[in-house]
């Protein structure tokens, strides 16, 4: 700890903080543009400029840490000011110097409400300018779909070449040109490549790199702030939903410490216009092999004759991806009161058990902790495509601890170096037999991590592969006091949440394959799973929000809510429940899934036991109770991993491959979204760009 | 003056061999074992006895420098680094030693690296200097054949010598920018602290020198410190490398005394200013990046730091540039601050749009396209540059306006006042019937 005065007050921070941070923390306000703290420092706006006693020159209090600082002559602490008026007069300075160059775009700028340079020109900026040469004008940059360029307005602050080089790991950004004539761009403006690029956006301090899919459509301060929980991956990644009437405009990432920082992958922020596009907004009957419109008594009516004429047994039920804990409860427990036992959630077909205890299908170590690890294996997984967000996780850790990472599964660019041990289950078995140098590397290490991902699990020996990774996991000495390092990777919102509720099969009840095998069933529900094929003489009831193969297939449909339509729990791949809140109505007569399902209840003759949201949640908490903590993490028992190691099981040759195909299309929202499709087309290099 | 006796740099002018056998002959590697025998802390302090004060244009004490160099590694190697980059306007001294006594440089690199610990030294020598570049690795060659230098050298001291070409940019002559491109990233500079000696190339302790700094320190160290120390003035001690250029009846490069007088520089080694003392405007006295003096106050000035200090100017890299009253000096000092604009990086704020902004006002100035009250305006301009930027070059191009509108604010006035007369120069065309 050093002791500092600032502004007269005597402060005691780290040594290591800079004199930024110490400053905030003595509650003086620094004006910044090029310091970010999730960053490297650049020092290069100098508009943080303090004076620092005995230092004749104002300091870039972003740039110079407190242990650089030398105490008074007669050992006194060392002195900031951060509002003399030579402070003041250096700030104008750099101001008038930032906004010379700047073009008076407020007016059309979309950044103009939310711009760091607007703001600061508040404070430190003259109301005319002396500046009577003629301002620079640069060309503006194609550099993808997502992010629109004016780089008249660029200030060279440099964040988002940082951000693409550092967090995002692909450095497409960067500067060309010196002094005056610098330039950002990509090289030779090819789209950037990163899949989370869409941060440059909310990193521009100014309305250089804007939304491109958003641009010219509302403004800041129309937009109503919602505060939710992202679907689009395991991850739950806070988000801020920014609405206007009845529309979605776009999704900003919120902070959120323990899982996604303040980043949100492209799929995250972009996916906005899949939510108004190919949407159900009324029920629908198919008749003569046709959907038609239809009411919702229509509909419900005839649901309930095709499910009084069936037996329990040939009706079976699935949950998608996206569905909520409330709506999956209120399904399982209309299907538990018809007496059905075929329900599942793993509409993959992963082979993970809840009954085998909750330590097995969730990321134990949790997604901060993943900075702690000091060796981490992949099995199975492709984070960069399963989990952006996660994948920059572990970046940060190889880049600022140099942590050893080891990939058994598909050997693609996943930013960061790593060994790469082998593609298949027989390379997993080897080293938990203690084969290898990666073994040594793990065992050495104090907290190591083993991330299984659905690449490892999807599949015929999926189990077989969980238990020789759970034994890998107990050889390594991965599992023990205060660390927990046997992690799961999923990949949908809604499987560790369903998966808490129980909804696998029961006791004789089939489960995905079983559903999906010709003649197994006659009636099936899908509560918004779209990524199976129903096979022919299957009557499908589908639930959902899009017109996507679910949709196509069903025989009846019954329009809900998507996810920021209802307020719904999510429970994260680390098994974290969290709340989504509704920012939106849904459109025409869809209705929340919840009360969907109740009130097909109540024509089938079951009425559920709630007559609203919080009688619900009662319920749901009475038989969960670490559903009701929101946010926080309800440690799982260890021991499950003990008894899963033991398991055991024929081990096949295949490699493992990621079960994501395509990043930007892996649901029906995503599907629906034009701005998805584009990237879609772009990454596969389906999409020609203009030659240069 | 100086007598020829005291010359260090004996072969300045080519009239000898610069090769390994004729510099011997001028002294050359002559007893450096013997130097090195004697100890790092010896050497060190003979440096800071003689009072050597860096020739790269800050003029900080060479000795100290190469004290703040930790005395044990902690596992990193040092590195010595020769900022060979010249590339100030104005400036060909250390040109002239690579050219034609390169020997002394490599015997500099020797010792200094010696003294800080280093086993590896860079020469980082600028883009424009193929020639140069060429003698210097002949003559690091010949060493490495002699086994002066190289992994097992008679000096029994292992030492690697590398000679680094630049791609031209002036920005790389500043040591922290020179380390970043020496590293094969943009020539940018470093924020500070760290500074070099703790975290310098490759992230390991540097000491960045100036060519004349190193190249004098094998002689400095042979005839010893007080012989230094005796030459010059109290704090400005020893001999130093003037290249004068610009309106004098013979331009040239001399080894001088410190402290001699401007008058005396001039007569005795360039025949006097271009039409005669009374034609004399303006000098800048140590490169483009020092703010101008004129004739009157540098007529009988000693020519070291602290006396042109004095006169707000500065003796930097000792690159005399004499103007006479032919010269328009607003148009001068513009295309100077293009220069500036021109090199500027670009990482910082102040610099970036500063420098664009003083070139285009002092070009319409030169026009006289412009109102007098832009003069103010544009000093308060090369204030808000000053002492705002990450590295020096915000200075370098706010000081020579600075110095323009400090003496010759009436000269910008009487320009603007012409233009005001008769704005039209041209004839004014009329259109044909």
């Amino acid at each position: 700890m050093a002791k500092l005065i600032v502004d007269g007050n005597e402060i005691e921070v780290p040594a290591e903080f800079t004199i930024l941070q110490a400053c905030e923390e003595a509650g003086a306000e620094v004006p910044r543009f090029c310091f970010h703290e999730r960053l490297s420092i650049a020092g290069n706006c100098r508009m943080c400029l303090v004076e620092v006693k005995g230092s004749p020159k104002p300091v870039a209090s972003c740039a110079m840490s407190v242990r650089d600082l030398r105490p008074g002559p007669n050992g006194e602490p060392p002195v900031v000011n951060t509002r003399t008026p030579l402070v003041k007069k250096a700030r104008e300075g750099v101001m008038e110097f930032l906004l010379i160059n700047h073009p008076l775009d407020c007016p059309i700028c979309d950044q103009g409400g939310e711009c760091d340079l607007q703001d600061q020109a508040m404070a430190y900026g003259v109301d005319s300018s002396r500046f009577a040469e003629n301002k620079r004008a640069v060309e503006d940059k194609y550099i993808g779909p997502l992010v629109r360029t004016s780089m008249n307005r660029c200030i060279h602050c440099t964040r988002c070449v940082r951000f693409t080089t550092e967090v995002a790991g692909v450095p497409d950004l960067g500067a060309i040109g010196r002094g005056e004539d610098m330039e950002i761009t990509t090289y030779l403006e090819h789209a950037m490549r990163s899949e989370l690029q869409g941060n440059v956006i909310d990193l521009c301090p100014v309305g250089a790199l804007t939304s491109k899919p958003y641009s010219f459509k509302a403004r800041p301060w129309e937009l109503a702030k919602t505060e939710s929980i992202d679907v689009m991956d395991a991850l739950g990644s806070a988000i801020r939903v920014d609405s206007r009437g009845r529309e979605v405009m776009r999704f900003l990432p919120r902070v959120n410490e323990f899982i996604n920082e303040e980043w949100i992958s492209d799929k995250t922020r972009f996916v906005w216009d899949g939510l108004r596009t190919q949407r159900l907004d009324r029920p629908y009957v198919r008749e003569n092999g046709r959907l038609r419109p239809a009411s919702w008594n229509e509909a419900f009516a005839t649901i309930a004759s095709k499910v009084g004429a069936t037996k329990s047994e040939r009706i079976g039920a699935i949950v998608g991806d996206l569905a909520a804990v409330e709506e999956t409860f209120a399904l399982k427990l209309l299907m538990e009161s018809l007496g059905v036992a075929s329900i599942d959630c793993r509409q993959d077909g992963t082979r993970l058990d809840p009954t085998l205890g909750r330590a097995t299908y969730v990321f134990n170590s949790t997604i901060a902790g993943i900075e702690d690890a000091d060796a981490v294996l992949l099995v199975g997984t492709n984070p960069r495509k399963e989990a952006p967000v996660l994948n920059a996780r572990i970046r940060k850790g190889w880049r600022q601890m140099r942590t050893p990472i080891g990939v058994i599964g598909e050997n693609v660019d996943l930013t960061y170096d790593y060994a790469y041990l082998g593609a298949g289950p027989q390379t997993l078995a080897d080293l938990a037999a203690g084969k290898g140098a990666f073994f040594e590397v793990l065992s050495k290490a104090e907290r190591p991590l083993i991330i299984v991902g659905q690449g490892a699990l999807t599949r015929e020996d999926g189990l077989a592969v969980l238990a020789t990774a759970a034994k890998l996991a107990k050889a390594v000495g991965a599992v023990g006091e205060g660390w927990n390092g046997f992690s799961v990777l999923h990949t949908a919102a809604a499987r560790v949440g369903a998966l808490d509720l129980g909804f696998t099969p029961k006791a004789d009840g089939l489960d995905v394959a079983g559903m999906l095998a010709p003649g197994a069933l006659d009636v099936l529900f899908l509560l918004g799973a779209d990524e199976i094929d129903v096979p022919e003489g299957v009557f499908v009831v589908y639930q959902g929000t899009h017109g996507d193969r679910g949709a196509h297939r069903a025989d009846v449909i019954l329009p809900g809510a998507a996810y920021t339509e209802k307020s719904g729990i999510y429970v994260n791949t680390e098994g974290r429940p969290q709340l989504a809140n509704r920012a939106v109505f849904p459109p025409g007569e869809a209705r929340e899934d919840w009360a969907i399902l109740r009130a097909l209840s109540d024509v089938l003759g079951k009425r559920l036991p709630f007559d609203s949201l919080a009688a619900l949640r009662e319920q749901l908490f009475a038989a969960y109770p670490h559903l009701a903590a929101i946010g926080e993490i309800a440690p799982a028992d260890p021991a499950a991993l003990e008894a899963l190691a033991g398991k055991g099981g024929a081990l096949s040759e295949a490699p493992f491959a990621s079960p994501i195909v395509d990043f930007y299309l892996t649901n029906p929202v995503a599907r629906a979204s034009a701005v998805m499709a584009e990237c879609s087309a772009l990454a596969s290099g389906a999409l020609k760009q203009a030659a240069e | 003056m100086l007598s020829d006796k005291d010359r260090i740099f004996t072969n300045l002018y080519g009239l000898h061999s610069p090769g390994l056998e004729a510099a011997k002959k001028r002294g050359a590697w002559d007893g450096t074992k013997f130097l090195l025998q004697q100890g790092r802390d010896w050497i060190i302090e003979e440096m800071k006895k003689s009072g050597l004060r860096g020739r790269g244009g800050a003029g900080f004490p060479t000795g100290l420098k190469w004290s703040f160099m930790p005395k044990q590694s902690d596992g990193r190697p040092h590195y010595l680094v020769v900022n060979a980059d010249e590339s100030e306007p104005g400036t060909c001294k250390d040109r002239e030693i690579m050219r034609h006594d390169p020997h002394l440089l490599i015997e500099g690199c020797l010792i200094a690296s010696f003294a800080m610990g280093a086993h590896a030294a860079y020469i980082y020598i600028r883009g424009e200097y193929i020639a140069e570049r060429e003698a210097l690795q002949r003559a690091v060659d010949e060493a490495y054949e002699a086994r002066l230098i190289g992994k097992n050298n008679i000096h029994d001291y292992p030492f690697d010598l590398y000679v680094h070409h630049g791609a031209g940019a002036y920005i790389c002559g500043e040591e922290t920018a020179l380390l970043e491109s020496l590293e094969g990233k943009k020539g940018m500079p470093r924020l500070k602290p760290p500074f070099p000696a703790n975290m310098g190339l490759y992230g390991c302790p540097t000491t960045v020198n100036n060519v004349e700094s190193i190249a004098v320190a094998g002689t400095i160290l042979r005839r010893g410190a007080s012989w230094f120390a005796s030459l010059g003035r109290p704090n400005n001690a020893g001999t130093k490398l003037f290249c004068i250029s610009g309106h004098v009846n013979k331009p040239c490069n001399v080894e001088e005394e410190m402290g001699i007088t401007f008058r005396e520089l001039i007569d005795r080694h360039c025949g006097g200013i271009r039409g005669g003392w009374d034609n004399l405007l303006a000098v800048i006295p140590g490169g483009s990046s020092v703010p101008c003096v004129p004739a009157e106050q540098i007529i009988d000035c000693p020519m070291d730091f602290d006396s042109l200090r004095n006169l707000k100017s500065g003796l930097g890299t000792a690159a005399v540039i004499v103007m006479d009253k032919s010269t328009d000096i607003v148009r001068a000092i513009a295309r100077l601050s293009y220069f500036y604009k021109h090199e500027s990086c670009g990482q910082c704020t102040p610099c970036r749009e500063g420098t664009g902004w003083m070139w285009r006002v002092l070009s319409r100035m030169a026009e006289g396209r412009a109102h007098k009250r832009e003069i103010d305006m544009l000093l308060d301009v090369t204030h808000q540059v000053e002492g705002h930027t990450i590295c020096a070059l915000g200075d370098a191009a706010a000081w020579p306006v600075q110095g323009l509108i400090r003496h010759f604010r009436h000269e910008i006035e009487k320009r603007i006042d012409e233009y005001a007369a008769n704005p039209h120069s041209d004839a004014v065309l009329q259109a044909a019937e």
